[in-house]
């Protein structure tokens, strides 16, 4: 699987998704500059980092999501290349309209900074194909923004197109129905706030990550 | 030509923000508020050509996220000479 991860300035944990990926995969992944208007040829991965994309001006990843890079990661998108944005990704994602809904402040206006329990609720997706519906895994959260929003009938139309991944299970951030990560229609793209490339090794403190992107390499290399 | 860009919440947003105002105004002793909304206000100096469609797509586009938010334009005509 050959990887590419975004690099915004204000980009943090683009090195902890690299050596995720690097170790699951075996292949180092590109690393591509905001600036860069196209990805490198025959990626079929793209990681969209955690951090503060131009220090979270304006909105929360609202600079990066139109930033040249994201025009090509829009089309890769749209040709089914799987995509995730972790933290400042998600919020990145969903200000570049590939996934629904905005992440407000925090509901409690704290910085939240600990492994939470979340709920797997969908386990057919790309990336969930390697837990069990309903299994309960733990990843760790740092974000100020994750306070998951978007009107009633888009929440519904969530729900039933089970397209939730992850939903915390206490409230963390005020995020409506606990929602901690969500697909788009087309099931290759998932936003979530908790970072699963800091839960790949014991030293992190958990595991629980490395699934998702071991469940990934298997899908894409299937 | 300058241009003003008001960006508020719409209604039925939670406004952490806001409320965390409110609070501390009340702890400031001041009792009549019955409520706060925190927005932003966004200047903008332009071509004297500039439409109003114009700045309109610059709030979609960027400046206002439509799904939680709504923006209002305030023209301001340049100054006569």
């Amino acid at each position: 699987m050959n990887s590419a991860v975004i690099v915004f300035p204000g980009s943090n944990c683009d090195r902890d998704l690299a050596v995720a990926l690097e170790q699951v995969t075996g292949r180092k992944p590109a690393m591509v500059w905001h600036k860069d208007s196209e990805l490198p040829a025959g990626i079929d991965f793209i990681g969209v980092p955690g951090g503060f994309s131009y220090g979270d001006y304006l909105r929360s990843g609202a600079m990066a999501a139109r930033s040249p890079v994201m025009r090509a990661v829009a089309d890769a998108a749209g040709r089914g290349v799987p995509v995730i944005g972790i933290c400042n990704g998600f919020q990145v994602l969903t200000e570049a309209g590939l996934l629904p809904g905005a992440l407000m402040r925090n509901a409690r206006l704290s910085f939240v900074c600990r492994p939470v329990p979340l709920r797997v609720e969908n386990s057919q997706s790309l990336f969930t194909a390697q837990y069990d519906a309903g299994e309960e895994i733990s990843f760790p959260v740092a974000h100020h923004d994750g306070n998951y929003q978007a009107d009633e009938a888009t929440l519904d139309r969530l729900e039933g197109e089970a397209r939730v991944a992850f939903r915390y299970l206490d409230s963390v951030n005020g995020s409506a129905r606990n929602i901690a990560g969500i697909l788009n229609d087309a099931g290759n793209v998932l936003g979530l706030m908790p970072h699963p490339e800091r839960a790949i090794e014991p030293a992190h403190g958990g595991t629980d990550g490395r699934r998702l992107f071991e469940g990934l390499l298997e899908t894409v290399s299937a | 030509m300058k241009a003003r860009v008001f960006v508020t919440l719409k209604n039925g947003v939670l406004d952490p923000q806001g409320k965390a105002i409110h609070h501390a105004l009340e702890g400031l002793g001041f009792s009549g508020v019955n409520d706060v909304r925190a927005g932003k206000l966004i200047e903008l100096d332009l071509a004297d050509e500039t439409s109003d469609a114009e700045i309109e797509d610059m709030c979609r586009k960027l400046l206002a996220n439509t799904v939680i938010e709504n923006f209002r334009i305030e023209r301001m005509e340049p100054a006569q000479a």
